[in-house]
């Protein structure tokens, strides 16, 4: 029992990190219909920038607290990502927005190539260590272990994506993001300034890509420039699993997926006895994404695709 | 200047100009390994044997993606289905030697079949949804490659299958010198005129079908699914065989891959590559033959040419000021976004979307909401 | 294709085969002669861009150093003083580019190849060098199917997978009194090679493997797999894999409370994996072949001129650093730098390198095989003790 209560712990926050992730995917899929291959490189750039701001101020050898230390890494983090996520959408993104939908899926590819290989000039090959900065607590439920982390980490992102719908369902922005997703063109004539939207739609996601950044960083100690590819397809998927360009079908999604990797290593070995081992978790991952979109073809809370007439 | 166009175009369309240039254009590819290889080195000739390679299995995907317009993520899986088959009946890993004109048609059967195994549960998907289920079929083929060494050794997992056969003709084996009224032909040569005459081939039957009614089917299908539909169009076959026909293409490349090259191993079949195929159809044009090999070409020599980077460097600078490996990837990528952005429709777009983006691009963009066409 | 686009693509081959005509094919010898030197190029490959850059780097940089000193103490091959000209190449660690990246090594007539970095690597290029006549050796390629396949232009400087494997498993059960073990590879050629040897060598020495699970080589998050680890209670962890992934690992072990001793290959023996790992790796048990280089004649000497110009040793520096050398050494004993002159002299080369008594057996490997065991104190990876003479890479290609 102990051994469930702990995949279920390493799952959820697994997924809370996916679901974040998720969240920039499925609201730049919901406005633009475009999957922005890049969105897993902000997520490294918000991870870099703050560990840059971070060994700057440790280095500098005062003694201040480690979460404040931190703190301004993350904010740091935010404000970097949040131009970065501005300039890709006007450079890379807005001349393609009449353009067929693949030569925008090549740039928004050749654009996380970009950035990977600029972050790599800028911190070099290796991986880049978190320092120990935060205290670690751990706490025991039932033979199960938390840390204080992992409940930070599980609890911000609740609160970010609770902030998040808030935003979309109950403000006149919300409001003007959902009139853009459905119809553009509806939406200019009813005064709505599209490309401030859809710049705000980039921003909000980088900006949360930064915290997801930051958290995955200092949740597993290390950061390196590779960091956001698998990141972020793991989180596209999670994205299309929960209904791509719908909200609280990325949170979903994003969940499901960390608690389906989460299990899966776990207990594939025992659910097929001893044939597939842990080396079948994505196997299992996409295995469960098939069999979800075979049966639901537009994701679990994806709102059917109106066929046309 | 007019004047000159027209002559210029009088001229071209002549019968005669045509011949010759066919002509001149067979006599230089029969030059190419030599010329390259005499200037450039014959690592440049190993280049070209790999852009041959990639022009079958662009032009195989082109007919998923480009004919059909269905978005696959996943594709290199059919070339690795393909290498493997070639790969575990030719080496000693089970002692099987099978002969060459066996494997070809093996390894595209399986792969064709793969291609349906694809294809049928997720006939439904439209879009990015079928992306990535297709892209996840991809990692699932490479996944299972690579750990299937145990409890049943199949596919000797991450170490990879060794010392696979050289493609060979009874005794005649292409990876061996051969010299022919005193010509030296070295192995990478013969493998050249080998894949370029498959290329050809896999060429010749991509135009055959584009015009076919299978390939009118197929565009049907990707204009609007519904109305093909309605047409008495068998969709589900209709798409069924475009993943097949486009997985055996691959199946052949992967195939000559395995041969070519004597050793495979499941990290050749990454999403990367997959991702790459795909940015050659889009970048050249998708749908044109000959903007897809245009792509091919282009993104497996660029690369490359890239390579020389630091010698251009230290040309102009007189010293290496960035090292050459660290730009090179860097450049590649705003390559890829430049040329989107200058050229959405690709290099040398189809004729018919070279229709659609001349016309009044915001009327269509109403019309068209398909994966091939302009958005919304 | 219509016929008069064809017609276009004519004329643009035509003159792109025009200019390729006009490039003057530089007229690159082995031995070129520039002003009384006599130049010889090495070819290095390594990926030095993609996840495992900073290995390649690394590597690079270590023959770079070995270069560098043969060049300014001076080497005289057949009556002429010897500049040595490193060429290195980038394969992305990517099988196929490997191929060519050789092909173009054997077009600039290297005299020989330090590389590459990777079993997968290594294996399809060894083929490319067999048919030029041109030595290769690697500095860090484990797979044992890299020596098996018959060339005998492939050498190692690296233990293989067999080597190190039987070591480690013998080590584990007996001087570690595992009972218990539980072993997590990578799934990447040199992981996967490296636990199977250990689990076999377990077995044979009286141990029992409880569990054996699988990472990837880009992971961070280990939670899955330690949590159902630890519900068969080991005694000890055995991964396979590099040190990027085996210092979170070691984190998340601690993190889970799980109290099983950690064991690693040379992937994990690395100062990356202290720094990576912090307070966590105190303890962890990990191999490296070879001796230890502050033992060795020279190694200390090494150590600071490689730090003071680039930084902290990665893994395989010392050994391509040792390879270098090594056929330096073998060009010395057959006055040439002519590869077909000098291969016949690899095999009897006995050198101490930086890294230990390097001299081949018939198949390429490195003889002997002394293998060193670390721990990690104070930070530090002290040495444990060496075992000598690990089994030699018999048997055919599995």
């Amino acid at each position: 029992m102990d051994i469930f209560t702990q995949q279920l712990i390493n799952g959820l926050v697994l997924g809370s990190i996916y679901a974040l992730v998720a969240l920039g995917y499925t609201m730049v899929y919901g406005i633009l219909e475009l999957i922005n291959f890049a969105h897993g490189e902000v997520t490294m750039f918000g991870a870099m920038i703050c560990l840059a701001v971070i060994s700057a101020i440790a280095s500098s050898g005062t003694d201040a607290n480690g979460l404040l230390i931190v703190s301004l890494g993350l904010l740091a983090a935010i404000a970097v990502c949040v131009m970065l996520g501005f300039l890709i959408e006007r450079v890379a993104y807005r001349p393609l927005r009449r353009a067929p939908r693949l030569a925008a899926l090549i740039t928004a590819i050749g654009m996380s190539i970009v950035l990977q290989n600029t972050a790599m000039l800028i911190w070099g090959k290796q991986y880049i260590t978190f320092p120990p900065l935060l205290p670690l607590v751990r706490y025991d439920i039932g033979g199960a272990v938390i840390t204080n982390l992992q409940i930070f980490i599980i609890l911000l992102s609740c609160l970010l994506m609770a902030g998040l719908l808030v935003l979309i369902r109950k403000t006149r922005l919300g409001r003007a993001m959902r009139a853009t997703a459905q119809a553009q063109d509806i939406a200019g004539l009813m005064g709505i300034n599209v490309n401030t939207i859809i710049s705000i739609t980039f921003v909000i996601g980088a900006a949360l890509a930064a915290v997801a950044g930051v958290m995955v960083s200092a949740y597993y100690g290390l950061a390196h420039y590779f960091m956001g590819f698998m990141l972020g397809l793991k989180a596209f998927t999670a994205a299309v699993l929960g209904g791509i360009g719908n909200i609280a079908g990325a949170m979903l999604g994003g969940l499901l997926l960390g608690l389906i990797e989460s299990f899966g290593a776990g207990y594939i070995g025992t659910l097929t006895g001893g044939f597939l081992g842990s080396h079948y978790q994505d196997v299992f991952a996409f295995f469960v994404l098939i069999l979800v979109l075979v049966i639901r073809p537009s994701g679990l809370l994806g709102e059917r695709v109106v066929e046309r007439a | 200047m007019t004047l000159l166009s027209n002559q210029w175009n009088a001229w071209r369309h002549d019968r005669r100009v045509v011949w010759v240039s066919y002509i001149a254009l067979g006599i230089l590819l029969v030059l190419l390994p030599f010329l390259t290889g005499e200037t450039l080195g014959r690592g440049w000739v190993r280049i070209l044997d790999f852009t041959l390679l990639y022009i079958m299995l662009a032009l195989g995907l082109n007919i998923v993606v480009g004919y059909a317009g269905l978005l696959d993520l996943g594709y290199i899986a059919f070339y690795a289905v393909g290498a493997y088959a070639y790969a575990l009946l030719a080496s000693p890993h089970f002692g099987l030697h099978l002969p060459f004109w066996a494997l070809l048609p093996i390894g595209a059967g399986i792969a064709g079949i793969f291609g349906i195994l694809l294809g049928a549960p997720t006939l439904r998907l439209r879009g990015d949804y079928l992306a990535i289920v297709t892209l996840g079929f991809g990692e699932i083929i490479r996944i299972f490659l690579n750990n299937l060494n145990a409890p049943v050794n199949i596919t000797n997992g991450p170490q990879g299958i060794n010392l696979i056969d050289p493609v060979a003709f009874g005794n005649f084996s292409f990876s061996e010198t051969h010299t022919l009224f005193g010509v030296t032909f070295p192995g990478i040569y013969t493998y050249y005129y080998l894949f370029l005459i498959l290329a050809l081939l896999v060429i010749f039957v991509s135009l055959r079908l584009q015009n076919s009614r299978i390939g009118r089917a197929w565009v049907a299908i990707r204009e609007d699914e519904v109305a093909a539909e309605a047409m008495g169009i068998n969709t589900r076959n209709i798409k069924l065989l475009a993943f097949a026909m486009g997985a055996s293409f691959a199946g052949i490349s992967g195939g000559l891959f395995a041969g070519f090259q004597g050793f495979i191993s499941p990290e050749s079949f990454n999403l990367f590559e997959s991702i790459i195929v795909l940015c050659m159809i889009v970048l050249g044009g998708m749908g044109n033959i000959g903007g897809v090999i245009l792509g091919a070409v282009l993104l497996t020599i660029f690369p490359e040419a890239l390579r020389y980077i630091g010698d251009l460097q230290s040309y102009i600078f007189g010293r290496i000021l960035v090292d050459a490996a660290d730009l090179r990837m860097l450049i590649f990528g705003l390559a890829l976004v430049l040329i989107m952005i200058f050229r959405p429709a690709g290099l040398l777009p189809s004729v018919r979307r070279r229709h659609e983006f001349g016309s009044d691009a915001s009327i269509l963009a109403q019309e068209q909401a398909s994966l091939y066409d302009t958005r919304r | 294709m219509n016929a008069p686009s064809l017609t276009k693509w004519t004329l643009w081959l035509f003159v792109l085969s025009i200019t390729l005509t006009a490039c003057s094919k530089k007229e690159e010898t082995t031995t070129g002669t520039t002003g009384g030197e006599m130049a010889v190029k090495i070819g290095q490959v390594s990926p030095l861009t993609g996840p495992q850059a900073h290995l390649g780097k690394d590597n690079d940089n270590g023959a770079r150093l070995a270069i560098d000193e043969n060049n300014v103490s001076g080497v005289t091959l057949g009556g002429k003083k010897v500049k040595f000209i490193l060429v290195s190449e980038d394969d992305i660690a990517d099988p196929r580019t490997a191929t060519v990246v050789a092909q173009k090594l054997v077009d600039q007539r290297v005299a020989g190849v330090i590389g590459h970095l990777n079993s997968g690597t290594s294996i399809p290029a060894s083929k490319i060098y067999f048919d030029a006549g041109i030595p290769q050796i690697s500095p860090s390629a484990t797979a044992i199917a890299y020596t098996a396949q018959g060339y005998k232009t492939a050498f190692r400087v690296m233990t293989n997978d067999r080597q190190q494997g039987k070591v480690l498993g013998e080590y584990a059960v007996k001087n570690m009194k595992a009972k218990r073990v539980a072993i997590i590879d990578d799934r990447t050629a040199y992981g996967q090679g490296l636990a199977d040897e250990v689990e076999k060598a377990v077995k044979a020495s009286g141990g029992e493997v409880i569990a054996r699970e699988f990472t990837t080589d880009r992971s961070t998050d280990f939670l899955a797999i330690l949590t159902s680890i630890k519900g068969k209670k080991p005694d000890l962890v055995f991964y396979g894999g590099m040190d990027a992934q085996g210092a979170p690992m070691v984190k998340q072990l601690q993190s889970l409370g799980l109290k099983a001793k950690f064991l690693g290959g040379d992937g994990v023996q690395t100062a990356e994996f202290l720094k990576l790992a912090g307070s966590n790796s105190e303890g962890v048990t990990a191999s490296s072949p070879g001796l230890p280089i502050d033992s060795m004649p020279g190694g200390k000497e090494f150590r600071k001129k490689f730090t003071g110009r680039f930084g902290t040793i990665q893994t395989y520096a010392p050994y391509a650093y040792d390879a270098v050398n090594v056929m330096v050494e073998a060009m010395k004993n057959a006055d040439s730098a002519e590869p077909a002159r000098y291969l016949a002299e690899l095999p009897q080369v006995q050198r101490a390198g930086v890294t230990g008594n390097i001299s081949f057996d018939e198949k390429g490997d490195i003889r002997g095989g002394a293998i060193t065991l670390y721990q990690v104190k104070g930070g530090k990876w002290e040495v444990l003790e060496t075992v000598m003479g690990g089994a030699t890479g018999m048997g055919k290609n599995k």
